[in-house]
């Protein structure tokens, strides 16, 4: 049965069980509203939650777990000679499910009925050619263990999907029935409800840590196998980085760790004196008009994606600063390059900096800009010698953490640094970075068995830790300088 | 130094600068005009930006348009005279490809233009999608076949570029696919009134076409695909993040995993976006096996990189409910929950859908991520509608605009700027949508 009916009947059991619910409910307190523990609706909603939530849950479960049993059973099938040929079990198994999956097609086509289906053996027939009757392209000429496993795949799959579409069922059946004998007038409806929805809430809530989990496992697990087929040594340490799909590759991180700092560098130095200056003018000179319509103006280039502005590197800046300065100066003719990635990426940063700046300095207590004018500084004094230096701290976590938002940036670099790994301090050459090779490895069709494709998790693993502390640390001393003057 | 001058007293009006103030001064007009320059510089990045995507991208919008009419004969598209469909599908767009430069040959000899150029030369100055489009229309209504139809076909890329300035003369000289002879031609059929630069809405329906026809490109597939994403994401971000919200703001106790979750959301917040694409390749499609380039893959990554902007605002709103609604709602007998959802959610109600749609304006421009999902094919097949439509393959808006950077033809810097003037409309539309409820809903307690 497809999924969608499935919901679709537990669903309706649900609505039949709140209407159930709350007649009964209403029933045993003699049709007076007022005898009950709780609203009549909560006696609903209650025998709707126990018919619903236990079904679906166990369907969500059984969802993920029935793939990995039906996967390791099928494998078992496989003789060790077929996966040697192969090269790897991923690489038959995938065989496994396109046959299968084949089957399903031809027999939804009318191709083949499912008798048809199951008595199939490659003897006798050309499974290749008639899946690709009705559309299925198979890679290779299917074996006989190749057959036989899809065949029990499907099986499987089969016998699985109806076992679990019987136990959902009886499960919603089960707990409408439970939900509704519980249901009488002396039941504290209200109670049950709100503990499941407490439930739902605080599960909800863990979603954010899950997805970390998720982020870290996933590149853990696939850099664990990327350092079984690389050494690791020659990954941190190696100066050279040049994939090539035929194997033999150099992947060090270095060129590419000094091409993402480069340019992360060059955005720190357009973005942070703009954006701090900014900051200033609007916190301690602009008038209200001004600010009224700079202020959203630069927080405008906050909100612009940064697809946006790698188009404008792309196009614009990249050009601009090849022929006018790159050429002239004889440094380059490269019009993707660390400069023009790290302007636009500066010229991105701003708003970030600045607004962070902004909220810094507007936190620095007027008392100590009083006692400074009070001691006959100008303004510009005030703000070089009190107010910077006691904002300073909560400054450098902005700072920090525009250089995280700095080194994690991908559309800009991708479209504006260029692609060709270099170690070099000319800043109008092109350079590559960290996020532009996990594009690069992992854009189109990738093998995941080869460390060519692998070494993108290593790279995003070592992103995310840069980033990570970057973002812990400035945390801290945003917070540390928060608490000073609160 | 000795007494005698310190001694001495000065001598000044405070009316008269001396030369410390005045250099302080200056230092002060000099500091403020740093500032000043800082907040200029900003703005005119801003202007820069808008000016260049804006002159590479308006033209897009229009495109070049050649009508002439085209005798469709039975002979050639329906040899078996059925008027069956299905028969007539078996002459490909290759047969058409001759009726229709035939066509356009006997035009211009009708209109009386004076060319040197070959057939061929001719039938390439129509778009290679034409014959194509063409097959379509008349595959969709046989009894067209047999009649003479007047007929507005796209021209190719390079001719419609020479309309919007981007070929001249000379650069049809060193360029293989335009010859300067066709460039005349052009501009005597445009003359003659026979091809006219126009509104183009296909631009924005039509699918993305190959890296041979810049003409024929269009955002339909993307942005449906973008759509499909954003719906994924409201469904699911909305109410878990909502969620989470009130149970770290209302309910949660003040232990070591309520900290935990705070301090993971804060930090998941600034985790690059390119690390929740990888999360998404490895768990959703590797691991779940879920369709590479589909849209509900893209709307779960940016489902989990929205969460924690919609989780972060709507705390905010419901921090903003003074504790005298709670208090009153307990106070007349309400549970806590009941205060909750009856009072407080009601209240923070505008907060949230603000903080909602600006995380939605942010997911609908991220790319980064979505190239690794496999948002990067080319897709010409619009998706199904919901829920079937979210497994098919789609592009993505910022995707779509990538795609085109990557290709070599000029034309296609012209396309990407249109697509971004249009991912910009949106973000304008749903961004004024945040600010328009904020004025009309926010409440000062």
């Amino acid at each position: 049965m497809p999924l969608l009916w499935i919901i679709v009947i537990v669903v309706l059991l649900g609505a039949g069980g709140f209407v159930l619910g709350r007649q009964r409910a209403i029933a045993s307190a003699g049709g007076d509203a007022r005898i009950l523990h709780s609203l009549p609706n909560y006696y609903g909603t209650n025998v709707m939650i126990l018919a619903i939530v236990p079904a679906l849950m166990v369907m969500a479960v059984w969802m993920v777990i029935q793939p990995l049993m039906i996967e390791t059973r099928v494998t078992g099938m496989i003789p060790e000679a077929a996966i040697e040929a192969a090269g790897n079990r991923g690489l038959v198994m995938s065989d496994v499910r396109r046959v299968a999956d084949g089957l399903d097609t031809a027999i939804a086509a009318g191709a083949l009925t499912a008798d048809e289906v199951r008595d199939l053996s490659t003897a006798d027939t050309d499974v290749r050619a008639r899946l690709g009757e009705v559309g299925v392209a198979l890679g290779s000429e299917v074996s006989a263990e190749v057959l036989a496993a899809a065949q029990s795949y499907r099986a499987l799959k089969r016998t699985g999907g109806l076992l679990m579409t019987g136990v959902v069922l009886v499960l919603a059946v089960l707990g409408l029935a439970y939900g509704s004998i519980r249901t009488n007038r002396e039941f504290r409806a209200r109670n049950a409800v709100e503990a499941s929805i407490l439930a739902i809430l605080m599960l909800a809530s863990t979603i954010a840590i899950l997805t970390t989990v998720g982020i870290v496992l996933s590149m853990l697990f696939e850099t664990f196998n990327f350092f079984e087929l690389y050494p690791w040594r020659e990954f941190f340490f190696g100066l050279e980085w040049r994939p090539s799909f035929e194997g033999g590759s150099d992947l060090g991180l270095i060129p590419l760790l000094w091409g993402t700092l480069y340019v992360s560098f060059i955005a720190l130095l357009v973005s942070v004196p703009i954006g701090l200056f900014a900051a200033i003018y609007m916190a301690e000179y602009a008038g209200k008009r001004m600010r009224a319509v700079a202020k959203p103006l630069i927080e405008i280039l906050a909100g612009i994606p940064t697809i946006v502005y790698g188009l404008f590197a792309l196009i614009t800046v990249g050009p601009l600063l090849r022929d006018y300065f790159a050429e002239p100066l004889g440094l380059g003719s490269s019009s993707s390059s660390v400069m023009t990635a790290g302007v636009v990426m500066g010229i991105m940063l701003i708003p970030f900096v600045s607004s962070l700046s902004d909220d810094i300095i507007n936190a620095v207590p007027q008392s100590l800009r009083d006692g400074s004018y009070g001691l006959g500084a100008t303004q510009s004094e005030t703000v070089r010698q009190v107010i910077l230096p006691a904002a300073l701290p909560g400054i450098v976590g902005a700072i920090l953490l525009a250089a995280s938002r700095a080194i994690g940036e991908t559309m800009i670099v991708v479209l504006g640094a260029g692609a060709a790994a270099a170690l070099s301090l000319n800043p109008f050459e092109a350079m590559t970075t960290v996020t532009v090779k996990i594009v690069g490895q992992l854009t189109g069709d990738t093998d995941f068995s080869s460390p060519e494709a692998l070494v993108a998790f290593a790279l995003g693993l070592t992103l995310f830790v840069i980033t990570l502390g970057l973002n812990v640390l400035a945390l801290y001393i945003v917070r540390k300088y928060r608490e000073q003057y609160e | 130094m000795t007494d005698a001058t310190a001694s001495q007293p000065p001598v000044r009006s405070l009316f008269a600068e001396d030369a410390r103030t005045r250099r302080r001064n200056r230092a002060e007009a000099r500091f403020r005009a740093y500032g000043f320059a800082a907040v200029v510089i900003g703005i005119l990045a801003l202007i820069m930006l808008l000016i260049s995507i804006l002159s590479n991208g308006l033209s897009s919008f229009r495109q070049t348009y050649v009508t002439f009419p085209v005798d469709l004969a039975e002979a050639r598209l329906d040899p078996q005279g059925n008027r069956n469909p299905e028969e007539m599908a078996a002459v490909t767009t290759f047969g058409y490809l001759p009726v229709m430069a035939m066509a356009f040959i006997e035009h211009v000899e009708a209109l009386g233009i004076e060319h040197d150029l070959s057939p061929q030369e001719m039938a390439a100055m129509i778009s290679g999608e034409a014959p194509a489009q063409l097959r379509a229309m008349v595959l969709e209504n046989p009894s067209l076949v047999g009649q003479t139809v007047t007929l507005e076909m796209l021209v190719n890329g390079r001719i419609d570029g020479y309309f919007k300035g981007r070929v001249t003369m000379a650069s049809a000289e060193r360029d293989n696919n335009v010859t300067p002879g066709q460039l005349v031609l052009a501009q005597a059929l445009a003359d003659a009134g026979a091809m006219e630069t126009r509104f183009n809405w296909s631009f924005v329906t039509a699918p993305d076409a190959s890296g041979q026809r810049p003409e024929a490109a269009g955002l339909g597939v993307a942005i449906i695909g973008s759509f499909y994403m954003m719906l994924v994401v409201l469904a699911l971000a909305l109410p878990i993040g909502v969620a989470a919200s009130i149970y770290l703001e209302e309910f949660a106790p003040k232990n070591r995993l309520t900290d935990i979750i705070e301090v993971n959301i804060s930090n998941l917040a600034a985790v690059p976006s390119i690390v929740f694409g990888i999360l998404g390749l490895a768990i959703f499609i590797n691991f779940a096996g879920l369709p590479q380039s589909a849209p509900i893959v893209g709307g779960l990554v940016l489902t989990l990189m929205t969460l924690p902007t919609i989780i972060i605002a709507t705390r905010a709103s419901l921090r903003a409910v003074p504790p005298s609604i709670r208090e009153a709602a307990l106070g007349v007998g309400a549970s806590k929950m009941q205060s909750v959802f009856h009072h407080v959610l009601p209240l923070a109600a505008p907060g949230i859908l603000t903080g909602t749609i600006i995380g939605l304006a942010q997911a609908l421009g991220e790319t980064a991520p979505l190239l690794l999902i496999g948002m990067v094919a080319f897709v010409r097949e619009y998706p199904a509608a919901p829920l079937d439509g979210l497994f098919d393959p789609a592009s993505a808006l910022p995707v779509q605009v990538y795609n085109w950077t990557q290709r070599s033809d000029p034309a296609f810097v012209e396309r990407a700027s249109g697509a971004i003037i249009v991912l910009l409309v949106f973000l304008v539309f749903m961004n004024a949508l945040a600010i328009l409820l904020r004025r009309r809903f926010e409440r000062r307690w």
